[in-house]
């Protein structure tokens, strides 16, 4: 009855017209982030994010996650026509996407991936209803070494599943943890690595190193290529879009596959869509008959991994919303957006702003339905902006980094900063130095010090508290047992095999 | 063979920066209370995610000087990183140029030299994708949204 009523609210709230404007503003925006190659939601989100200072909070909240799950459907797009991932959780989807669209087929396989992205968006939102206020209740009961521990476990399975050296994720994690502490510590107002800088009592603004590391670092990249790619032509006219019934019935399993392995992948912190739409992809091709076509061009190879990645969306906001951890970099950011807003993510979140949760759910059942309306009859117009010249993107990109940047503090001293963490973000992608454990290190550095310190506080003194508590113990040994994963070399070859096309 | 060695150099020199900043980090955590009678002081958390730098950067040296590297996702191109860098010291340049020039003339600047240099187009085009961002900018952030830019000798 709660969950009934309180989707109920949440429709109440969604359905204002305000709120179904800024639905829609969000998946639009988050199908053209996804389209466009170089330009994903993390940083789009992070640039967007200044801007909704003034905003209703319900109604950001509402169009930042339609961003998060709007790029999930664009992604493939570019995938299926240039045979490049729109965004990293579309990189399977490029093995049989192209193979279709090369055959002539794109028109179909645009559209099982709407129509697999709608199923199992669904069901993850479903999953996300049901799951989260039972698991926010069980949270309650958590303390500081639980949540040092919860922590600690979620930064271990990013470090784990970020890159294909631990080694250096886990610097990368460090590096993350150490701009968290700059400023001014709250527990004995000593200031930390501000290198004299007034400026840098109150800290780095996480907007800062997000926008730098994520939209600048991404474009340089991007830019030391003077080539654009070609797309394949789009069929025009809803009816060529639309798979054949031979196609939805060779899809039903991947339908069931991608929902269920993205919600439960999404769950996991530090796994995030990639990982979900492989898994995905990998169980499809292992149950299928004809397994030995995959890599032709199969339908099911396209339905099953554009399933999981949206799936993977409700999965992912479990533990950001009940626990406060974020999973992967865009969630990351969602989290700082509720904090700026001035909520906190965690058990409490739930029972404390009830409006907010239900809104969101709700706004993902509409956004849904709305991206599911736009994407099939508009495929071709969407299709269109693969034209827009890269010349004019980028310093789109710059501009709109340097306005969000500005708008948060007006301070010039931010704008140097954000050229030092656009280097930053570029010399990762170059030196193969993941940039997801480095956010999740600054969005969880200063809690995990918090509760650490306030656990010690506990036991004056003790480190025994953390081993000592049964849910801190086993997460904490969790999180052991996977920084020590390289160190077991079966699984270790099993960690890079899942990594490698990434 | 050789981009795998330029990685595994990459990996040296990335490594010893981060042994560096984790001596730094040690060193500085050193001089903060690390515990007192109320419980951990500033230094504490510091301290240790410091050593751990310091360790991890260490093993990453070392492994780049012993064994063979796995081959890199994208091979070195010094060309392309040159490009990439250019277009940061314009950017750096724009960022530089905004307390003089104002925003919004840096970033017609900017995508002057984007679209003519980097990207080798017509000066006529890089002009008109310059005055139409500027334009455009200026319109959405500081007219409609009544966003605050930093303004220079133009007064906009």
């Amino acid at each position: 009855m709660e969950v009934v009523s309180g989707l109920l609210s949440g429709f109440a709230l969604a359905l204002e017209p305000v709120n179904l404007l800024w639905c829609l503003v969000g998946v639009l925006l988050g199908t053209l982030v996804g389209i466009l190659p170089g330009l994903g939601p993390p940083a789009t989100i992070a640039m967007l994010l200044p801007l909704t200072f003034n905003m209703n909070p319900a109604g950001a909240i509402i169009m930042l996650a339609g961003i998060y799950y709007g790029a999930k459907y664009g992604g493939s797009t570019t995938s299926i026509l240039l045979n490049v991932p729109g965004e990293s959780a579309s990189v399977v989807t490029c093995i049989d996407g192209h193979q279709l669209a090369r055959k002539g087929r794109a028109g179909p396989a645009l559209g099982i991936a709407a129509i697999a992205s709608f199923i199992a968006g669904t069901v993850g939102v479903l999953g996300l209803m049901l799951v989260a206020p039972p698991l926010a209740k069980l949270a309650l009961a958590f303390s500081s070494p639980e949540y040092f521990a919860l922590m600690a476990f979620g930064l271990s399975m990013v470090v784990l599943l970020a890159g294909r050296s631990m080694l250096k994720a886990l610097l990368a994690a460090l590096l993350g943890l150490w701009i968290a502490t700059m400023g001014t510590d709250l527990f004995s107002a000593t200031s930390r690595f501000t290198f004299g800088q007034l400026e840098l009592l109150s800290g780095i603004d996480f907007i800062v190193v997000a926008i730098g590391v994520f939209a600048l670092g991404e474009v340089l990249a991007n830019m030391e290529a003077r080539e654009e790619a070609h797309a394949l032509p789009v069929p025009k006219g809803v009816r060529k879009l639309l798979p054949s019934l031979q196609d939805l019935k060779d899809s039903r399993f991947a339908f069931v596959n991608g929902s269920v392995v993205g919600f439960f992948v999404g769950v996991l912190p530090g796994a995030g869509s990639t990982i979900a739409s492989f898994l995905s992809y990998g169980l499809e091709k292992a149950v299928s008959r004809r397994r030995e076509q995959f890599g032709s061009g199969v339908i099911e190879g396209v339905a099953a991994p554009e399933g999981a990645n949206n799936s993977e969306t409700g999965g992912a906001l479990v533990p950001l919303l009940t626990l406060g951890i974020p999973g992967s970099a865009t969630t990351a950011i969602l989290l700082a957006a509720l904090v700026l807003w001035g909520f906190k993510p965690g058990p409490l979140f739930i029972p404390e702003h009830p409006a907010m949760f239900w809104g969101l759910v709700a706004s993902m059942y509409i956004g849904n339905v709305m991206l599911l309306a736009l994407n099939l009859p508009l495929v071709p117009v969407f299709a269109q902006v693969l034209r827009l010249p890269v010349y004019v993107l980028y310093p789109v990109i710059f501009g709109v980094s340097m306005v969000g940047v500005y708008t948060v503090s007006g301070s010039m001293f931010d704008l140097t900063l954000l050229l030092v963490f656009g280097l930053l973000g570029y010399l990762m992608r170059k030196l193969d130095y993941p940039a997801a454990p480095l956010i999740l290190g600054l969005v969880l550095g200063a809690g995990m010090e918090r509760a650490l310190r306030q656990s010690l506080m506990m036991s004056e003194g003790s480190l025994a508290i953390l081993a000592s508590r049964p849910i801190s113990a086993v997460l904490l040994g969790f999180a052991i047992v996977i920084l020590l994963v390289p160190l077991f070399s079966r699984i270790n070859a099993w960690r890079l095999r899942a990594l490698e096309p990434r | 063979m050789a981009s795998e060695r330029r990685m595994a150099s990459a990996d040296l020199w990335s490594g010893l920066a981060f042994a560096l900043l984790g001596g730094y980090i040690v060193a500085t955590a050193w001089d903060w209370e690390y515990l007192g009678a109320e419980g951990p002081g500033p230094g504490f958390f510091p301290l240790w995610y410091g050593i751990a730098m310091l360790a991890l950067s260490l093993a990453l040296v070392v492994s780049s000087l012993r064994a063979p590297w796995n081959p890199p996702l994208v091979p070195f191109q010094w060309r392309a990183v040159g490009r990439a860098l250019s277009v940061w010291l314009a950017l750096a340049l724009a960022v530089a140029a905004c307390n003089l020039l104002g925003f919004v003339v840096s970033l017609a600047l900017l995508t002057y030299f984007i679209v003519a240099v980097m990207y080798r187009r017509r000066a006529r085009t890089a002009a008109a994708v310059a005055l139409a961002l500027g334009a455009g900018f200026y319109a959405v952030f500081p007219f409609v949204l009544g966003v605050a830019l930093p303004t220079g000798i133009f007064g906009f």
